[in-house]
């Protein structure tokens, strides 16, 4: 529990200092915050429960990209504000790292293995906002043509 | 505000009206903002101001927009790109405005004017200190590591401050990434060497976080997203050489030192 509540804080502080380092305004910082640590939680609820990494990337993604449609509604901000900062826990670079360490220090076998596991963590962290998008203009779509119903009915 | 409100649907009018697409379309680029806002921007100014056959074409390096016959084309090229959420907040907030009416065209010509001299909202301390818990808070979210999480903060905190250097004064790009990270992988060793951490790895992951190219990289996504074929991998190819540049400067220090 105590572990858990060290990675939340940790999540919600590395998303709200990316968001002071690229100047966003500071009455979106917390809401920025609490979308960092929604997908982050899904991601790491799926990776302990479920297993895998790729599906809880997709997932991860997928809840940010909703999180940060739902809080740029509310605040009337551009998405970005909340969907950057939010990203930098989710990315992967501890593996990204190991492909380098492992290049520089000439095991070639062992940095291929890092660098599929990046490139299967980016596609993923792709295919998320892609459903997410796709969600979110679907939603769109369907409220529109609901309006428009009401208005001929 | 002395300057006489252009009569509408007049040459001046319809001139003013692309100068505002085009001055608003520059800041949100050269601020960052994914390339689908900044066309969707731009169609919904000249919605508003009755001028619907507009046409824009937007890429990353400049922009061009034309009205009608009338008053002609006009291009205008993006030589710098930074990243200033709040820039891009503000046009946005601008453009709600004038849709709402609140503002006319020339007054939002010269509120957007003013945009470029918006300054920083947080003292350079804070965005020091801001590096530091990134790295530090990674470290410990990626690798459970709490021992290291002081001498993480500390080597994350010089290198962006390296990185920010040289940044400012020197005019190659991805110099400074590089730069920045030889310089953390060196103070991790040396720190570990010391005695001061414990991993050198989980120290280096955490200290490079602050200059991994975030916002490229969800750009690059939400342009292929909205199908744009150009930006979208020109943006890609920016955050890959800027993660190449990261990469090599780290093995470079982990070759000679580790």
């Amino acid at each position: 529990m105590v572990h858990l509540l060290i990675i939340i804080a940790g999540v919600y502080v590395a998303t709200l200092g990316f968001a002071v380092l690229i100047n966003v305004s500071p009455k979106y910082l917390n809401d920025g915050g609490i979308v960092g640590v929604a997908g982050y939680l899904v991601y790491l609820a799926y990776y302990t429960y479920i297993g895998g990494y790729v599906g809880g990337n997709v997932l991860g993604a997928f809840t940010l990209g909703i999180f940060g449609m739902i809080a740029a509604r509310i605040k009337k901000a551009p998405v970005i504000i909340f969907n950057i900062p939010a990203l930098v826990p989710l990315v992967p670079g501890g593996q990204a790292y190991q492909v380098m360490k492992n290049i520089a220090m000439n095991k070639p076998r062992v940095a291929f293995g890092f660098l599929m596991q990046v490139l299967m963590i980016a596609g993923s962290l792709a295919m998320g906002f892609l459903l997410a998008e796709l969600v979110i203009q679907l939603f769109n779509y369907s409220m529109r043509s609901m309006k428009r119903r009401r208005k001929t009915a | 505000m002395t300057e006489t409100e252009p009569v509408k649907k007049s040459k001046e009018y319809k001139n003013k009206v692309v100068q505002t697409c085009l001055l608003a379309g520059t800041i949100l680029i050269e601020n960052g903002s994914e390339l689908n806002r900044v066309s969707d921007t731009i169609k919904r100014i000249a919605k508003n101001a009755d001028l619907n056959d507009l046409n824009a074409y937007v890429t990353i390096t400049g922009i061009m927009i034309s009205a009608n016959d009338e008053a002609g084309a006009q291009i205008k090229e993006i030589e710098k790109r930074t990243f200033n959420l709040r820039r891009i907040a503000a046009v946005n907030r601008l453009s709600r405005d004038y849709a709402q009416g609140k503002i006319s065209i020339g007054r939002f010509y010269n509120l957007l004017n003013k945009i470029n001299r918006f300054g920083l909202y947080y003292p350079y301390w804070m965005m020091m200190l801001s590096a530091a818990l990134i790295s530090g808070c990674i470290s410990v979210v990626f690798n459970n590591d709490i021992h290291d999480f002081f001498i993480t903060c500390l080597v994350g905190m010089l290198g962006w401050v390296i990185f920010s250097v040289i940044s400012t004064r020197v005019q190659a790009s991805f110099i400074s990434e590089f730069m920045a990270a030889a310089s953390i992988g060196a103070m991790a060793i040396f720190a570990v060497h010391i005695g001061l951490g414990q991993s050198t790895d989980n120290i280096i992951i955490g200290s490079v976080m602050p200059l991994v190219p975030g916002v490229q990289i969800t750009n690059s996504f939400r342009d292929l997203i909205s199908g744009n074929l150009i930006s979208g991998p020109a943006r890609g190819i920016e955050a890959l050489i800027c993660a190449c540049a990261l990469g090599f400067g780290v093995a470079f220090s982990l070759i000679w030192l580790g």
